[in-house]
């Protein structure tokens, strides 16, 4: 029966079956004699339609297709980890090794090494009744992640009847034997596959009060997310997105990153792959490759794999969040997934819906979003998801479908301009478009960790900068120099807040990472800097006395000058504010 | 056993339908004979059970339901490649056209090529210098980098690419490595083709070129082919005969149209502005063929050129090109309009690899900052100008008067340059540092003390 099933069309990556009946929606199947990996996308009476995650190029009609039975899934264990894989896990240093410089058709390597020897430690002797998310076995896959191997969420409670001693095994040997309710044996090894379209499931949602800490001072003291939360990046070109997404990857406290290049340039996944290889995480002093995936599906790579890179990345980003750990994925850039999908639906003769994208983009979306979150994992530990994804709007126009989409299911807004990048003005966060809707989750913890006025200083410098926003349209329109001193003040503080604090350097050494404590006691000068300045104001001594002595420069500087361990160095600053304003009002 | 197929079933733009093919393999490559034994190729787009599409690359004139004669060839769109092809023209669809005789290929490559594996490529760090001081201050070009030209009608994008291949200091510093230039016309004027080809010839690189022509009357579904035979072709100098290569592609612009109009003619969901949904997919497949790989020591760098219509950057073709490759130069219409040459709008260009291919191992120590400084100062120029624009000149704060005034010296003497004027890196790096001086100290607040006490010249600020 199964080689009756041959090719009979062909558009771009999508082929046709005739008369098929063994095949089940989103099946995963091999096409042809070079076996290009494929999925079932659509199934009616006369003909089964799939995507077929390779170039087509060569197929003829007639050849055979092979079912396999199950969905596209991935297969999940150690030595995913420090890896880089293609959208449909397969790992592209084997793929090099096979085929070379360029990416041949048909690789049949296995996504994990299978003759790498782990050190494992067992932690179930037989007579345990173990239930699913239990974890069975331990792992050390690098020095900075610990892999637990967990019995599967697909058997719900089952007892062990046999365990391998402690030692070293490859991730295809048994280590477990254990017998299900129903009395069915299963062998446990240290991986399992799940399919990526299905999210893991989970015990219980919670609302996270712990911030993500990315070290970016725009984002932790502005607009920050949680740690479970989900962020969108939307900019045009140029803007920045995926150098803010690299800052992220780099310094961000999760444990594990998850990095989706979907549809982007090879040159940058390059650059991460050369980059992360040297950086050390400040936190662990481990090397960031230790804690990082690499998803890459370059804009030349199939475009039916681009679509799946995003669901094998947040597939990744579960399993390690089942294992308690805090995951964040960096998606760059959705809009390609999403023209992905455009593509795909156009060669399936969808009806479209707004600007060609599909009808069910929305739905897809919110999907991929909604499995982000804080959870108590079925093993009763505690993880979190976070997903940041870039979002490239044509023309840099935010009212694409895309854009608008994603802001209805993500909760946090860094909106990109393109005006503060021409400027060179990094991260070029727009802050008046930007907006957070986590900030009361965090309050308590804001509090508790940073004192009361953190969120004091926070609402002092949001409010100077809404301030000189509406001051700006004056400005335009007659100059700064007929402005009264207070709103002169306003502008001058607003200037350093916008140099001295939003703007951060990422090739500085010590800019480029900014330790919350310091990022507080920076907003402390600011602040300081303003309440005395009003003194100044208040007197009717001109301002330009005060910005002639240089004083806020000085300020704008702090940034360079005081080293990320050093921040008794802002009592000196401090002190010379005193000085200078009062020597001003003296004179 | 060769099979001839009789007739075709059906005709539509550039496509014809054949019936009851066997055989056939998706993307083959076929031969036409027309009954007055004009020969035509053409490609299989589509496969439905016997019946398949094929695209007709001279398009489908005078072909009628039973005057043609249809071979398979049994092979993919393949390039005959060579060492000979240097020097030598091409039409669009890789057949020579100099009258000089076939190529005597010594390998055969399908021209749509593979996509480079990303663990095989090498991140590009060597700087081109290419003696243009806009281009090698504020958008360094990176060799293995595609930094395309976005342009606009009667821009002088032409005469800048031709002054970059002439000055590009392409080969290595110790003078390794043989380099080549790509050239591909892509429905392009006559005129514009040969005095890519006038220039080449008077700079004497005309041995190490290889053009590919398909003029603005030429069959469109050929253009669609020009691009990726002009890649296959450099992917083989560089990587199979470790040359430099330089590819040169003007007008994308007039590529993608002809993408257009036979996406439509297949009767494809259209995107915006008509282009198909897959623009983005089909400039990537292009635009990706650049870089530098492990183990090889050619190179790929690509400057495209695009005109975008009506000068506006939002249009598919530059919005979707600007996403892909790693910066871009634009040329600005109103400094062109002051007669200022190269009239490179230095704001919106950029270079995305400059910033690890400078500095103090590759051009100056001082070269990142510098160029933030020039940024930052000539984008505070033009808010000066705006607010000059609403109250006028007189009116400005003093602050604001000396922007203007660098803003000046910055367009008449650091953009503008002559068209055979080849400025060495330290001449633009200190003539960045002349202008900048004519601004207050303070204002410097992108350049560290170090550099400022090293760099910066007193007195020049009135």
């Amino acid at each position: 029966m199964e080689n009756q099933n041959v090719i009979y069309g062909i558009n771009g990556p999508v082929v046709t079956v005739k008369n098929a009946r063994s095949f089940s929606m989103m099946e995963m199947v091999y096409v042809g004699h070079e076996r290009l990996v494929g999925e079932i996308i659509g199934i009616n009476d006369k003909f089964t339609t799939i995507q077929v995650y390779e170039e087509t190029t060569g197929l003829t009609l007639g050849e055979p297709i092979y079912g396999t039975g199950s969905p596209m899934n991935v297969t999940l264990g150690p030595g995913i980890m420090s890896n880089i894989f293609d959208g449909i896990e397969r790992p592209l240093k084997e793929i090099a090794k096979e085929s070379g410089t360029f990416i041949a058709r048909g690789s049949t390597a296995s996504a994990l090494d299978q003759e790498k020897l782990w050190d494992v430690t067992l932690k179930v002797k037989v007579g345990d009744v173990i239930e699913s998310g239990k974890v069975y076995a331990e792992v050390p896959e690098t020095l900075s992640v610990m892999h637990k191997c967990m019995l599967t969420p697909l058997i719900k409670k089952a007892t062990v009847t046999k365990v391998q001693p402690n030692g070293k095994y490859k991730v295809n040997d048994t280590v477990v034997e254990v017998e299900d309710e129903t009395g069915q044996k299963h062998e446990l090894s240290l991986c399992q596959k799940w399919p990526i379209r299905n999210a893991r499931p989970v015990a219980k949602r919670t609302t996270s009060t712990v911030p993500l800490i990315t070290g970016q001072r725009i984002m932790d003291a502005l607009y920050p997310i949680t740690k479970g939360g989900t962020a969108c990046i939307p900019g045009a070109f140029g803007s920045g997105k995926t150098m803010t997404q690299h800052q992220l990857a780099k310094w961000c406290d999760a444990d594990i990153i998850i990095y989706v290049g979907c549809g982007e340039r090879g040159n940058e996944m390059t650059q991460v792959l050369e980059e992360f290889s040297e950086l050390i995480d400040p936190r662990t002093n481990r090397l960031l490759t230790d804690r990082t995936v690499l998803i890459a599906n370059t804009s030349n790579m199939p475009v039916a794999a681009r679509e799946a890179s995003m669901y094998t990345g947040i597939t990744l980003a579960e399993y390690y969040r089942d294992m308690g750990y805090d995951v964040a994925m960096m998606a760059d850039s959705t809009s390609r997934w999403a023209e992905a999908l455009r593509e795909i639906s156009g060669r399936l003769e969808e009806m479209p819906a707004e600007e060609g994208f599909p009808a069910y983009l929305p739905s897809r979306l919110a999907e991929f979003y909604e499995r982000a979150g804080y959870v108590h994992n079925i093993n009763g530990t505690e993880g979190s998801i976070s997903v940041i994804g870039a979002v490239s709007p044509a023309g840099g126009d935010f009212s694409e479908p895309v854009t608008q989409n994603t802001m209805r299911f993500t909760r946090c807004f860094w909106a990109l301009d393109k005006s503060l990048a021409y400027s060179r003005h990094f991260p070029a966060i727009d802050w008046m478009a930007s907006y957070t809707e986590y900030l009361n989750d965090l309050e308590a913890w804001y509090i508790q960790e940073l004192g009361e006025e953190f969120l004091e200083y926070r609402n002092v410098i949001n409010n100077l900068l809404q301030e000189e926003n509406k001051l700006m349209e004056i400005v335009k329109l007659v100059g700064a120099d007929v402005l009264p001193d207070d709103q002169k003040l306003v502008i001058q503080i607003a200037r350093v807040i916008r140099i001295g604090f939003l703007q951060q350097n990422a090739f500085h050494q010590e800019d480029t990472y900014v330790p919350i404590i310091k990022q507080r006691e920076m907003m402390k000068v600011i602040v300081h800097l303003y309440n005395k300045s009003k003194q100044i104001v208040a007197a009717n001594v001109p301002l330009d006395d005060v910005l002639a002595t240089g004083l806020y420069e000085d300020v704008i500087k702090m940034k360079y000058e005081v080293p990320n361990d050093k921040l008794e160095m802002f009592d000196d600053i401090i002190s010379n504010i005193d000085r200078t304003i009062a020597s001003v009002l003296n004179a | 056993m060769i099979l001839d197929y009789i007739g075709v079933k059906e005709v539509n733009g550039s496509l014809i339908v054949i019936d009851n093919v066997e055989n056939a393999f998706y993307e083959e490559t076929v031969d036409i004979r027309l009954d007055d034994g004009s020969m035509r190729q053409g490609r299989i787009v589509q496969m439905e059970g016997k019946r398949v599409v094929i695209q007709v690359f001279e398009g489908s004139r005078e072909i009628s339901l039973d005057n043609t004669r249809t071979r398979l060839r049994g092979r993919a769109m393949e390039m005959p490649l060579s060492p000979e092809m240097l020097g030598r023209v091409f039409n669009g669809a890789g057949d020579p056209i100099d009258g000089l005789g076939d190529i005597y290929p010594e390998q055969r490559m399908n021209i749509n090529g593979s996509p480079i594996n990303p663990v095989s490529r090498v991140y590009p760090r060597n700087y081109i210098h290419t003696g243009i001081s806009s281009i090698d201050t504020l958008m360094t070009l990176i060799r293995g980098q595609k930094l395309p030209i976005f342009s606009g009608s009667g821009m002088q994008h032409n005469e800048l690419a031709v002054q970059i291949v002439r000055q590009a200091n392409i080969t290595d510093a110790e003078g390794e490595g043989k380099f080549a230039i790509v050239f591909a016309a892509m429905g392009v004027k006559n005129d514009v083709a040969d005095y890519f080809r006038r220039s080449f010839d008077e700079s004497g690189v005309l041995q190490n070129v290889v053009m590919f022509l398909n003029l603005a009357d030429d069959p469109i579904i050929e253009r669609t082919l020009t691009p990726r035979c002009a890649l296959t072709t450099a992917e083989y100098l560089a990587f199979e005969k470790d040359m430099h290569v330089l590819v040169i592609m003007t007008d994308m612009t007039a590529y993608a149209e002809a993408l257009r109009e036979f996406s439509s003619s297949k009767g494809e969901i259209p995107g915006r502005k008509g282009y198909p949904g897959y623009l983005y997919s089909d400039l990537a497949s292009l635009y990706e063929r650049a870089g530098m790989v492990h183990g090889k020591k050619g190179t790929i760098t690509q400057l495209p050129i695009l005109t975008m219509p009506n000068d506006d950057v939002t249009h598919p073709v530059p919005d979707l090109t600007g996403y892909i490759t790693e910066g871009q130069i634009s040329l600005d219409r109103s400094l062109d309009g002051n007669g200022i040459y190269p009239p490179v709008g230095v704001l919106p260009s950029l270079s995305r690899l400059m910033k690890d291919g400078i500095g103090k191992e590759y051009t100056r120590e001082d070269h990142t900052a510098l160029a933030d400084q020039l940024f930052a100062a000539y984008a505070k120029t033009m808010e000066a100008r705006s607010l000059a624009s609403v109250i006028g000149e007189e009116e400005l704060a003093t602050s604001d008067k000396r922007y203007i005034q660098f803003g000046k010296l910055f367009e008449s003497r650091f953009i503008t340059q002559g068209f055979n004027e080849n400025r060495s890196i330290e001449q633009s790096l200190d003539l960045g540092w002349e202008l900048l001086s004519t601004l207050p100290r303070v204002e410097l607040d992108r350049v560290k003390e170090e550099l400022l006490d090293k760099y910066y010249v007193e007195g020049l600020c009135k």
